[in-house]
């Protein structure tokens, strides 16, 4: 019988380079193919920069400002998947639900537009205190009820009652806003957008042409990055925060150190929820509208975001916010506004296609 | 391996008293009985080891004593109180540490971190005080610290190790790593698990004579489960017997190596002498 050849290899024969290679030029003919539909028009893009480059700057600043709130929602998806490799679809729910806290607080105080800024300040101060305290103990409790009989069930179960959780979360909001009687602030119909007062300063720092920076844009952006700053030192610094990672590295292990596994857990998703608060009252005063729906979107951003830097990593889930951030503000003016959705998923598709663990992702995982 | 010797606070109480003691311990997976109504005591200050074929059950009795696993049935007493049903954290609290058999370091922290973990349930901080930052929380993470680092001393891996990865050293060393991680939490009683598995005989003598200084200079209660008679020999003053989850021998190393029981369960039938060697050839065929 003819010895066969060592390298014929049976089952898949193209090498990786060609498998990638056909990928790309796949995604390449779907983006030639689909992309001018959903607003890829080189030429036109090209020619709105060449003609206002300055436009692109506001772009950027406008989708720093967003991107620093989809990473503060987007830590709370990566320290929950992190400790407990569970995807937490009803967090974005949470963080609708603070910034209808945060109404509600701001509209009990009795601070507008019109009040003294000392007024604001301190009115701003309370609706924070109360939406993080809110924020994090929904989200502890929502673990107590729904996560935790389900930690030694296969991984889809406690996904599916997040799922559930989400929901019963969204008709929460849609019956939170229709409380006109007892919140005046809630207006008259309960699934439509309820203003948010507008209480941030909205002094020009620079102007030039189209690119305008507010104080607004500038305390947003200085906020976020100060908790983010602030989550990471206290995950790698302090006594609870290691808790955290060695719980999130093994279990097990953790537990024969003496760690109280199920405390350790609870408070993961106090801190999570806590940053979901932050989020929910920055975006209010920020984009000056909430909706019961809200967190569906920002939810999906802040996910995106999350997986995009690799999921688990709280580096990551920052880089990835901003990154996210500025591409939907650039499809914004330059694509398409109705295909900004489209357009983050398309990236994320492709990223995990050459990259599956995200952009800081590293095997085994660095993990919370 | 010089250097000083850092204090773990001994309970005060004089050698020969029962620190751990186990009744009628029985676990079942299903229909599976994985240890079967084991007695067992280890008196302060000894060093005791467990002993049986792959499957015996050795490490499923350390999960017991550790909380891991609930024993089915029977009671643990550790230090005059009952443990059985308490959860690992508690367990570690009361006093006592554990290796693992496949290493179970935080590969992603460093050496030093990996310590620190270990000290969590020595640390009084509460969540308020962390959050705060108040100067009693910062000096108390300054001392873990220090302590940490002479912990990594103690155990022959030096401070420089501190800041190095845990999954960037070698296997000798992460064994080391862990025991300083266990006596990072203060037990009084340590259980370490194949603690020279994988080792060479040079890094196993190395290691045989640590436990033994572990027990002499900290004053600890050693349990092991060991596979290799050399070290088993050497360092236990009794040896326990498992076979099929049932204890059939116990007693002195010599004791235990002229039980016929135990001879049976090894090999069926054949002389000790011949059944040590043939042990001692397989532990050494599994370190190539």
């Amino acid at each position: 019988m003819a010895t066969t050849s060592p390298t014929v290899r049976t089952g898949s024969a193209l090498p990786r380079w060609a498998r990638n290679l056909a990928l790309t030029l796949l995604i390449l003919y779907i983006v030639l193919l689909v992309g001018p539909i959903a607003g890829l028009d080189a030429p036109r893009i090209w020619q709105s920069i060449a003609a206002e480059p300055k436009t692109l700057v506001q772009v950027a600043l406008v989708g720093l400002a967003n991107g620093s709130i989809i990473a503060i929602i987007a830590l709370g998806y990566t320290l929950v998947y992190g400790i407990i490799e569970l995807i937490n679809f009803a967090h974005a729910d949470v963080f609708m639900l603070t910034a209808f806290m945060s109404l509600t607080v701001l509209g009990a105080i009795g601070v507008d537009q019109k009040s003294s800024s000392g007024q604001i300040f301190v009115g701003v101060l309370v609706a924070l205190v109360v939406a993080v305290l809110f924020g994090a103990l929904l989200n502890a409790s929502i673990e107590r009820l729904a996560y935790r009989r389900l930690r030694n069930a296969p991984r889809l179960a406690p996904l599916i009652s997040a799922i559930g959780v989400s929901f019963i979360l969204q008709n929460l909001g849609l019956f939170w806003g229709g409380l006109r009687i007892i919140f005046p602030v809630m207006g008259v119909n309960a699934a439509a957008p309820k203003t948010f007062p507008q209480l941030l300063p909205e002094g020009i720092l620079f102007q030039d042409g189209p690119i305008i920076f507010r104080q607004k844009d500038l305390i947003i952006i200085l906020a976020s990055v100060a908790f983010m700053i602030a989550l990471r030192l206290f995950v790698q610094y302090t006594r609870l925060g290691k808790a955290m990672r060695a719980t999130a590295q093994n279990r097990d292990a953790a537990k024969i150190m003496g760690i109280n596994v199920d405390t350790v857990i609870a408070f993961t998703f106090l801190l999570g929820g806590g940053l979901a608060g932050v989020a929910g009252l920055l975006v209010g005063l920020y984009n000056g509208t909430i909706v019961f729906n809200m967190g569906l979107t920002a939810g999906l951003r802040a996910f995106t975001a999350a997986v995009l830097g690799g999921i688990g990593n709280i580096t990551g889930a920052m880089l990835g916010g901003f990154l996210i951030g500025l591409l939907a503000a650039f499809s914004d003016v330059y694509f398409s506004s109705r295909w900004t959705n489209a357009w983050v998923f398309a990236i994320l598709v492709v990223i995990l296609i050459f990259r599956p663990l995200g952009l800081l992702g590293e095997a085994g995982g660095e993990k919370a | 391996m010089s250097a000083q010797v850092p204090s773990i606070p001994s309970n005060g109480s004089v050698n020969g008293n029962v620190l751990l003691e186990a009744k009628g311990v029985t676990k079942r997976f299903g229909g599976l009985v994985a240890v079967n109504n084991v007695d067992f005591t280890i008196t302060q200050g000894q060093i005791a080891s467990v002993i049986g074929p792959n499957g015996a059950g050795k490490t499923t009795f350390f999960n017991m004593i550790t909380g891991i696993y609930t024993p089915t049935e029977g009671t643990l007493t550790f230090n005059g109180s009952s443990i059985a049903g308490l959860k690992p954290n508690q367990i570690t609290a009361a006093g006592i540490g554990r290796t693992f058999q496949n290493i179970r370091l935080f590969a992603n922290m460093t050496a030093l971190e990996n310590v620190l973990v270990g000290m969590h349930t020595r640390l009084k901080a509460g969540l308020a005080p962390i959050l705060l930052q108040t100067p009693a929380v910062v000096h108390e993470e300054v001392r873990a610290r220090e302590r940490a680092l002479q912990l990594l001393d103690y155990v022959g891996l030096g401070r420089r190790i501190a800041p190095a990865a845990a999954r960037n050293l070698s296997y000798g060393d992460q064994r080391r790593l862990e025991v300083a991680r266990a006596l990072a939490t203060e037990p009084k009683l340590l259980l370490l698990d194949e603690p020279t598995a994988g080792m060479n005989p040079l890094e196993t003598a190395g290691m045989t004579t640590f436990i033994r200084r572990l027990r002499d200079e900290l004053g600890l209660t050693i349990l092991l489960i060991e596979h290799d008679m050399l070290v088993v020999m050497g360092i236990s003053d009794r040896v326990s017997v498992l076979d099929h989850g049932t204890k059939i021998a116990e007693g002195t190393p010599r004791e235990v190596q002229s039980s016929p029981q135990v001879i049976e369960a090894y090999l069926g039938q054949g002389g000790a002498e011949e059944k040590l060697a043939q042990m001692k050839e397989r532990s050494h065929a599994r370190t190539a």
